[in-house]
């Protein structure tokens, strides 16, 4: 096993579903404060990836290192899972649908991951909310449950709730897809702020200009490999491959 | 022999004890069949097979079985091995074990229902399977449930009559008391069941306050 040298290392990223083959020999490199998009259609495989680097969707082969850390060792059942709770603690993620915990406040969703698993005493968490929601601008909402908020603001009390655990990477898979149009802006704000700031973040998106304005670099999935990748600047207006103009073109027109 | 409830009153002592054990039992017995159902549906849910397999059998015997034989075998069956319980003891237990089985059945359910993405975003967190499960889900599975145990708990009110036959003066067996001096079964049992139906009343504004309280929860 060779020691890593990049700040996530994805080598040979090989995923089925019985007979189906979702991700086929991928490899990827993201350094510490990069962004990168990762575009494609809908069963590309692109979420597949992005749910394999916290462990959410195991490879079948391959490996994927954060940090030194390789995240998909093998070790035996209850090892690897101490071991794979304490890699997800380092790495943030939001979801399409945000999952926000329901029967929690915006608060409690914040606070409850880094009480119970880093100790904060009650003061400590509170101090950690209201500082984390602020950043999304959720500050004036911390009391309200789930169920009284907008979708919008749904996504960004689940960017304060992973942001709580002070990870090291966030993964982004789909975080403005579920929301209507006029809610998209304010999400795509917090991400671009995060950019700002040099977190290392993955995003997996259907938002072309977005991925186009914030990511250093874009990478184009479809079946399971990756068709092509660069900086947006290339990758949008001069795709090499004809597999990529193609999903350009839908897209772009689709979009407008 | 003309009713007359006026006689009421001489024995409304009596019939108030027999209303406090009622709701004592009741209220005893529904804690511990919410507790009870709670830690069953997670064994029948997560236990492993060696735990699982023994408790589908005790599961069995408080559905299977009645009631009444369940609450004979607790308290006069238990004395052979040694454990001699209070009667309103053996009472509690058989009557919160019983409905326990029955709201296991309802929060196992309500478990399965929760959306995945729920455990989903606490394992991605950090927390583990277990930690998830009591912090994230099981909580909205019991919320989701509180109307049907809420039905439960009518039946359970209306079945701690039942624990009379073990010898606790709860209301119904206060009543036959009062009645055996008396030998007015009418005015008395009529009494017993306004008392019943106030208890119920009681216990569904408890159940939509409780429900008002979780519906922004939810």
């Amino acid at each position: 096993m060779t020691e890593q040298t990049h700040f996530v290392e994805i080598r040979h990223a090989q995923k089925s579903f019985g007979t189906l083959e979702v991700l086929k020999d991928i490899s990827l490199n993201v350094e510490r404060g990069q962004i990168v998009g990762i575009i494609g259609s809908s069963g590309s495989g692109k979420s597949t990836l992005l749910r394999a680097i916290n462990d959410l969707d195991p490879l079948t082969g391959g490996e994927i290192w954060l940090d030194g850390v390789q995240v998909n060792k093998t070790l035996p059942h209850r090892q690897y899972e101490k071991h794979i709770n304490e890699v997800r603690q380092h790495v943030g993620m939001v979801f399409q649908h945000f999952n926000l915990f329901p029967h929690m406040t915006a608060r409690e969703n914040v606070t409850m991951a880094p009480k119970m698993l880093k100790g904060l005493s009650q003061a400590d968490a509170d101090r950690l909310a209201e500082e984390q929601l602020d950043k999304v601008g959720m500050l004036e909402r911390i009391d309200y449950y789930p169920s009284q908020l907008s979708g919008g603001q749904k996504q960004r009390v689940a960017i304060a709730r992973a942001l709580a655990m002070k990870p090291k990477l966030m993964l982004f898979d789909e975080a403005t897809s579920a929301l209507d149009p006029e809610l998209v802006e304010e999400v795509n704000l917090v991400m671009k702020k995060l950019a700002e700031e040099h977190m290392t973040m993955i995003i997996v998106t259907h938002e072309m200009d977005f991925a186009a304005s914030v990511c250093d670099r874009v990478l184009f999935m479809d079946k399971g490999v990756v068709v092509e990748e660069g900086p947006p600047s290339v990758l949008f207006k001069n795709p090499t491959q004809d597999r990529t103009r193609e999903f350009l073109r839908k897209h772009i027109e689709g979009a407008s | 022999m003309g009713l007359d409830f006026s006689i009421i009153p001489k024995y409304m002592d009596i019939i108030l004890l027999g209303v406090a054990w009622t709701i004592g039992i009741t209220v005893a017995a529904a804690l511990l069949s919410f507790v009870g159902g709670i830690i069953f549906a997670v064994i029948a849910l997560y236990a492993p097979w060696l735990i699982r397999q023994p408790f589908r059998l005790i599961e069995w015997v408080f559905m299977g079985t009645p009631l009444l034989l369940q609450l004979f075998l607790i308290y006069f069956g238990l004395v052979q091995i040694g454990i001699d319980l209070p009667a309103f003891v053996a009472g509690i237990i058989g009557l919160g074990l019983h409905f326990a089985v029955y709201n296991s059945e309802l929060i196992q359910t309500a478990i399965l229902a929760v959306d995945k993405g729920q455990m989903e975003a606490a394992r991605t967190l950090g927390l583990s399977r277990t930690q998830a499960l009591r912090k994230v889900v099981i909580p909205q599975a019991v919320r989701a449930v509180i109307p049907p145990i809420g039905n439960n708990m009518i039946a359970l009110l209306k079945d701690s009559a039942l624990v009379s036959v073990i010898g606790v003066s709860e209301l119904t067996l206060s009543a036959q008391r009062v009645i055996g001096k008396t030998y007015r079964p009418f005015e008395f049992y009529i009494l017993a069941a306004a008392f019943y139906y106030v208890i119920n009343l009681c216990m569904e504004w408890v159940q939509r306050k409780i429900e008002r309280r979780i519906s922004v929860s939810r």
